[in-house]
């Protein structure tokens, strides 16, 4: 019988591996937490989107609790998060600002026009200074800001129905309650 | 329409490989001559409806349909012609669908050209191929449909990732799924002969061209791989142990060791669990990195669209047919026979070693990749494991690899005098061993005891090769056997054993003198000016702006001399591609025999001063030459005029089975 065992350590180890894999599904290898959390957020002022002659900066974003999403119409995944970004809007409350991240006013205004413009206001970032700043390495990305500008979460890919429910909303109101 | 068409032929595929999978199984197993016979063609017709759909996909890309999503993602009216061909796998779906097709074409060409194969057999092969099939079919039709629509339809497409657009990459994946895919048809032949309980020397004679085809296209995926990254990354890198990289190598490695342990098998009979036990973790590791790539479980400069509930699929997929297999393996195993008995001194002894060998640098390349996971998994934080690592590992394992690689093909298969052996080789010991000092004591250089082992290495094979050749030509039957070779275009296995290890000897050389002799430096330049490296003078002539297809690049030119010799003349250049922004670097490459020279373009710094990156790369071709003989080597093998006997039914019995002692060749 003992013969015959040795035959199973093939599969022992396999399953052991698969176990392995199986709990590496659940993990988030690019989760390395951004430098940026528990900082002030970075300094910026840019033109915004829509308007050429007025400037958004980071002043605009203190006081309250605010979400920068980081977006381009070259990016195929901010597209498929635009809409959970619209059904946030028009379901919360909520204070959210887009940084246009290298990207072309034209047809970043078309895109706003065509799809529906779930934000505050737009930063348009066109060669990525600002970008660079705040640590993005790939659209989508959102940050969260408390009331006092202090960055306290970093979303790195599209934002989903799920993502939001389970961590994005319950973040907000938790730092709703927070003193100024 | 067509898209439609690609679909439904996709849907039709699918259900062919459920029939394939089914039918002739189980009518192996019942004895119904009817059921067994459905297996040839509907292996041929699954594959014309995945080619069918395959083409449905290229046509959608040559026609700028972006009212299908993926081709929305990765084509461009601008996009060349070619890159819009490649575009079809240049991303997840379509490089999922290019995959169907290659192992449905090799199940297609296991039905076509095993004529000679036992009927039950072929259908348990080809049925065992169909339920692979099956679990690829179903991933691409329920996870990731490359003919999917999207609306509104968009006026422009994405664009093919930049990276890709360079002609090496447009073949790399192809080739790499070829070899990839192709260790199912080993592993096919494994599982049925499992089921039948007939683990012979017929298996493995049926199952070694195969094998060896796969595994000299997996070689040429490898070295296309590793020329492309040296060419488009801009560091002047071949190989980085991304994830990506290991998820081929792991495969090689295994199918390495399969097609030595498969030489044992049929010459000998011996090894036959061991052999079996290959085949199935070749195939096996070829899915394993297929789950590392796809799943977004391991972070990778090549990762695609990383989407757990695709991971998941692949997953069960994975437990179900490595599982399944290892299940299968541990109830027939123990009622194998042993085969032939050998001496402690022998071939048998000699290919096993370095069959343990390959399998321990194989799993430490399975524990370096996946220690990422393991760590986070157990709650250990966050590591990386890089360079240090695997090359420690090489470092450690790779000589002793060679020195039985060197001892190998002067060995008497069962028993060898070990006197003999020793009168034999000592001279090539000496030899090795002078050559080796000579290179690494500070003579000709600084010294360097890596560049002294690798030159002994490499020489130690040379030595040990020629030995052969010129034993086989000392008798006269050898001398026979060696024209009568060469007449019948046969006794490739022998020949291909020569080349491909005289690869491996050119390969060491290549990297321990690129890797330690390599020099580099970044510097500012500004136009007119000039940097010395290596006695190059490398002159910076300023940087124009061009125009190309779909992007712009700044293109430099560097006009190198060495004394009063003008040496090249190179253009590196720097694109950015319209539609995804990103900056390219294009290395500009004087190629050489004994040494490249490499420019990339950095950053512009203003007053039209650039920083550049100068490289001196000493025998970096040596590599992929290498690499390229390795893969020829193996098709010479294949190419073995025994095996095309073996496929025709009307030269049954051509050539005696005491014949190939006479060839003391462990074919690679």
């Amino acid at each position: 019988m003992t013969r015959h065992l040795r035959y199973l350590v093939p599969l022992g180890l396999f399953a052991l591996l698969a176990l392995l894999l199986m709990r590496g599904l659940s993990l988030d290898p690019k989760l390395v937490p951004s430098p940026l959390i528990g900082k002030p957020m970075p300094a910026f002022s840019l033109t915004r989107l829509e308007n050429p002659q007025a400037t958004l900066s980071d002043a605009d974003l203190k006081g309250k609790v605010s979400i920068l999403n980081v977006w381009a119409t070259w990016c195929v995944s901010c597209r498929a998060e635009h809409q959970t970004l619209l059904q946030l809007v028009k379901s919360h409350q909520v204070n959210l600002y887009g940084l246009d991240y290298k990207d072309n006013r034209d047809d970043a205004q078309r895109w706003l026009q065509l799809l529906g413009n779930p934000y505050l206001a737009n930063a348009f970032d066109e060669n990525g200074r600002v970008g660079i700043n705040w640590g993005v390495y790939g659209t989508p990305e959102t940050f969260i800001m408390d009331k006092r500008g202090i960055i306290r979460h970093k979303h790195i890919g599209p934002l989903t129905p799920e993502v939001l429910s389970s961590e994005i909303l319950p973040l907000i109101a938790k730092l709703e309650a927070e003193p100024q | 329409m067509i898209p439609e068409l690609g679909h439904f032929a996709l849907i039709l595929s699918l259900c062919l490989a459920l029939v394939l999978a089914i039918f002739p199984m189980v009518g192996s197993l019942t004895n119904t001559p009817a059921w067994i016979a459905l297996a040839r063609p509907t292996a041929i017709g699954q594959f014309c409806f995945t080619l069918l759909a395959f083409a449905c996909l290229v046509y959608a890309f040559l026609t700028n349909d972006f009212s299908v999503a993926y081709v929305a993602q990765n084509g461009n009216t601008l996009l060349p012609t070619i890159y819009k061909i490649s575009a079809v796998w240049g991303a997840h779906e379509g490089s999922l669908l290019l995959w169907a097709l290659i192992l449905t074409g090799w199940t297609t060409a296991v039905a076509l050209f095993s004529r000679k194969l036992p009927d039950v057999m072929l259908a348990r092969v080809l049925s065992v191929m169909g339920m692979v099939s099956i679990g690829f079919m179903s991933f691409l039709l329920f996870t990731s449909n490359p003919f999917a629509r999207v609306f509104p339809v968009p006026a422009q497409g994405g664009d093919l990732n930049p990276l890709l657009q360079d002609p090496g990459l447009a073949i790399h994946p192809p080739m790499l799924y070829m070899g990839y895919v192709g260790m199912s048809v080993a592993f096919s032949f494994a599982i049925a002969a499992l089921i039948g309980g007939k683990l012979d020397a017929t298996w493995a004679r049926w199952t070694r061209p195969w094998t060896t085809v796969a595994w000299v296209f997996l070689t040429i995926g490898i070295t296309l791989g590793s020329w492309w990254a040296y060419n488009e990354l801009g560091w002047g890198g071949w190989w980085f142990w991304d994830p990506v990289e290991n998820a081929s190598f792991m495969p090689w490695l295994a199918a390495t060791a399969l097609v030595h342990s498969l030489a044992v098998t049929e010459k000998r009979g011996a090894f036959k669990r061991w052999t079996v036990l290959l085949s199935l973790l070749a195939f096996s590791l070829s899915l394993l990195g297929t789950f590392l790539v796809r799943s977004g479980v391991l972070t990778s400069v090549h990762s695609f669209a990383a989407d757990p509930a695709r991971g998941l699929f692949i997953l069960v997929f994975l437990s179900i047919v490595i599982g399944g297999s290892l299940l299968l393996y541990a109830w027939r195993a123990p009622d194998v026979t042993s085969g032939g008995r050998f001496d402690l001194l022998s071939r048998e002894t000699l290919l096993l070693g370095n069959n343990l060998l390959l399998v321990v640098i194989d799993a430490f390349i399975v524990l370096g990749t996946l220690a990422p996971l393991i760590y986070d998994a157990m709650g250990w934080g966050k590591i990386s494991v890089g360079f240090p690592w695997f090359t420690t590992m090489f470092v450690i394992f790779t000589p002793f690899l060679v020195l039985i690689m060197g001892l190998g093909p002067l060995t008497r298969w069962k028993h060898q005098d070990p006197a003999q052996l020793a009168r034999q080789m000592k001279i090539a010991l000496a030899v090795a061993i002078a050559a080796g000092l000579i290179a690494g004591l500070p003579i000709l250089h600084g010294g360097s005891w890596q560049a002294g082992l690798a030159v002994a290495l490499s020489v130690w094979l040379l030595a040990s090769l020629t030995l052969s050749l010129r034993q086989r030509g000392r008798t006269l039957d050898g001398v026979r056997d060696w024209l009568k070779s060469f007449r019948n275009r046969g006794g490739g296995s022998y020949y291909g054993m020569i080349v491909a290890h005289l690869g491996v000897a050119v390969f060491i050389i290549g990297i321990t003198f690129a890797t330690q002799f390599s020099q580099q430096e970044d510097v500012r330049l500004s136009p007119g000016q000039s940097y010395t490296l290596a006695g190059y003078a490398f002159r910076f002539d300023g940087v124009k702006s061009v125009p190309g297809p779909n992007y712009r690049a700044d293109r430099g030119t560097i006009t190198i001399t060495r004394g009063t010799d003008q040496v090249a003349t190179l253009h590196p250049e720097k694109r950015t591609y319209t539609v995804q922004t990103k900056p390219m670097t294009e290395s500009g490459i004087d190629i050489g025999v004994f040494r490249d020279l490499y420019v990339s373009m950095g950053e512009s710094l203003g007053d039209g001063d650039w920083s550049l990156r100068l490289y001196y790369k000493p025998f970096v071709r040596w590599i992929w030459l290498g690499g390229i003989m390795i893969a020829i080597g193996g098709l010479l093998a294949a190419l073995d005029r025994r095996y095309r006997i073996a496929l025709q039914p009307q030269a049954e019995t051509a050539q005696p089975a005491g014949k190939q002692h006479l060839a003391p060749g462990v074919s690679t």
